[in-house]
């Protein structure tokens, strides 16, 4: 950078005439490509370096004038050391790319570090640090068996108070969703029956034949999708009687280790009409925390969305433990900056974080897509189903709001550093009305998709991302 | 020339092999081969349990403490200690919490991690206390899935020979 002369301080940006977001000093970003590697158990002929090359090179593929030369860096996102066991990979994953001596930054942030590694590359051409940024993620945890990868996970739960009782995530979100069932099912449905043993029994079996309909809507919509892992077809009973993991949520609840990479390309509005007529613009980033331990989070208020009153929710303790706090803060930011007032109505899917059946129940609520406790309901009456497949079962609202119509976690896979950008790869093509084109048919297509959001999720909900994104070009 | 490692073709058989010799060859559908070795990885860590110690010490002891915000105004209690207040950001005291509570939540868990399979089914629990504004999770002990509920009374057991761990205590149903 050449020394500022007094005449450029006058005019500092005048050359690059920067599109802004409105009422802000960002510069408008969008998304112009993407890519993604199947998602596989494994992937023994590739390493992470090799992955990432292959849904980079698939990126670039549709877009002829960006070349290599065009990227001004990257951010690169995986989550566990233990799992790659090669500190500062995401350096070795910008060498092998040739990127060398742009500028790169690691981005690790739990389960939700794909979704970082996304508003990290928003970020960095926002602020007009680049005008054309590659995001990328991958993990490899083939690499130790599922068991010890279920240790290296539970590290990310608090090493002194948390991770010596057992150590194993899915624990602790059954005891999460034992509460939500409690709060929600056990207080209302079966308000009436007296014994407490057998009033909890009977709703936790109603709130698991619920959870059960989330995981075959996701598996059999990953029929459609050849870069699923996990695409089959389930019956409610067939989830029901697969093999109990943690009470009460079992295998077919929960979703699977994986290899894989994905990576998206974001750049300002001048580069994104020049590479495609397409582009996609990210109209709203949210980030939410919450404490790392589950057992400190408090027991107050809603945090409120404009559709929502704080008597509605009179009589409840949040978050607690049934609730997603940071869920909640994440797309408050984010439907506030993309001027959504009702994430119903003015949202046309959601690709969001179903590491487990009971997450994506309680994630609805926390996104306001239903109010808090309407989550059961919102799933039996249909709303987050596709319209055009016919699942085992009656969905009288199907098409209302698409939720992960994808497959989700639960059916594509959860490679952790990858799957937030997966999410958003997903999320791009809908927008841009190709799915067809990258999935070989059309199945999964959500009719006019204008506006979509993605959401990744960490820990037992201790930080969340929610981005926004939206066509960004007329049809 | 040694001989070169086998070749399978299933990544099952190539873990398979992995026990037995420690080395395979992975062939996938277009044949590429890709060399498959198998290391271990263990570490001792030194680890303090710094401004929590207290905690741990008390455990040993047979007692349970948790910690309570300084600020006049706030005064939140915590059942899982914390050197600061979340809510107010103040300095915590130690208080001793009674060894009895409530069930906020459990599960059983059919699993674990790698390091916990040999102890499954294990029950895990969040324990309410009167008087606490947050909780405290623990295993729960001595009772089976079909018996525990939320909201039941528990009381705590304590090692006699601890090991500075969190499993130092645990739960059982308060009985009678």
């Amino acid at each position: 950078m050449p020394a500022r002369s007094k005449s450029s301080k006058k005019m500092p940006r005048v050359a690059r005439a920067p599109a802004r977001t409105r009422g802000s000093s960002a510069r408008r970003v969008y998304m112009v490509t993407g890519g993604v590697t199947k998602f596989a158990k494994a992937h023994p002929a590739m390493d992470f370096r090799l992955m990432v090359r292959r849904a980079y090179d698939y990126a670039l593929k549709g877009i002829p004038n960006l070349t290599r030369d065009r990227i001004d860096g990257s951010r690169i996102s995986y989550f566990s050391d233990h799992f790659t066991r090669q500190l500062k990979a995401s350096s070795m994953v910008q060498d092998y790319l040739g990127l060398n001596p742009k500028g790169s930054v690691r981005i690790e942030w739990g389960g939700a570090t794909g979704g970082e590694c996304f508003q990290a590359a928003y970020e960095a051409v926002a602020s007009g640090r680049m005008d054309v940024c590659l995001a990328a993620g991958f993990e490899t945890m083939s690499r130790v068996e599922t068991w010890k990868g279920n240790e290296f996970i539970a590290l990310a739960s608090d090493t002194n108070f948390d991770f010596p009782l057992g150590g194993f995530y899915t624990g602790y979100y059954a005891l999460m969703v034992q509460r939500h069932i409690y709060e929600y099912l056990r207080r209302t449905k079966f308000a009436h029956i007296t014994d407490e043993r057998e009033a909890q029994r009977l709703a936790t079996a109603e709130g698991s034949r619920i959870m059960a309909l989330v995981s075959v809507k996701n598996h059999q919509n990953a029929l459609y999708n050849p870069y699923a892992q996990y695409p089959k077809q389930l019956t409610v009973d067939q989830v029901l009687q697969s093999e109990m993991i943690s009470y009460p949520l079992v295998r077919e609840l929960i979703c699977t280790m994986s290899d894989g990479a994905a990576v998206a390309i974001l750049c300002d509005e001048r580069r994104a009409r020049e590479f495609t007529d397409r582009p996609v613009r990210i109209t709203g980033v949210g980030t939410g925390t919450d404490t790392m331990r589950l057992a400190d989070r408090p027991f107050g208020k809603v945090p409120l969305l404009p559709t929502e009153k704080a008597s509605d929710y009179a009589n409840l303790d949040y978050p607690g433990i049934h609730s997603f706090r940071a869920g909640r803060a994440a797309g408050i930011e984010a439907y506030r900056m993309a001027g959504i007032t009702d994430p119903r109505r003015e949202l046309d899917f959601v690709e969001l974080h179903d590491a487990y059946a009971s997450s994506e129940i309680q994630t609805y609520e926390d996104l306001g897509l239903c109010r808090y406790g309407e989550g059961y309901a919102f799933t039996e009456r249909g709303d987050p189903f596709l319209s055009n497949i016919q699942y085992p079962f009656p969905t009288p609202n199907a098409g209302t709001l698409p939720v992960n119509p994808s497959g989700g976690l639960i059916a594509c896979g959860h490679p952790v550093g990858a799957t937030g950008l997966m999410q958003a790869v997903f999320a791009f093509w809908q927008l841009q009305g190709r799915i067809a084109k990258h999935f070989g048919n059309k199945t999964l297509q959500v009719p006019n998709a204008h506006r979509g959001a993605i959401h990744s999720h960490a820990g037992t909900g201790s930080a969340v991302t929610v981005s926004i994104l939206e066509r960004g070009y007329r049809p | 020339m040694t001989t070169r490692p086998p070749v399978f073709s299933k990544f099952r058989e190539v873990q398979e092999e992995l026990g037995r010799s420690g080395r395979a060859i992975y062939r996938d559908a277009n044949g590429i081969d890709s060399l498959i070795i198998r290391y271990p990885y263990s570490i001792n860590y030194i680890h303090s349990y710094a401004e929590d110690t207290e905690f741990f010490l008390a455990l040993a002891d047979g007692k349970l403490k948790g910690s309570k915000c300084t600020r006049k105004s706030c005064r939140t209690v915590y059942a899982t200690p914390r050197g600061h207040c979340m809510a107010c950001g103040a300095p915590t005291e130690w208080i001793d919490l009674p060894p009895r509570g409530r069930l906020h939540s459990w599960t059983t868990c059919h699993y674990g991690s790698e390091a916990f399979l040999k102890e499954t089914p294990y029950n895990l629990a969040m324990v309410e206390f009167e008087g606490a504004d947050s909780l405290l999770f623990v295993r729960l002990k001595d009772c089976v899935e079909s018996e525990i509920y939320i909201g039941m009374p528990v009381e705590a057991r304590f090692d006699p020979e601890p090991k500075y761990s969190i499993t130092d205590v645990w739960f059982v149903p308060k009985r009678g």
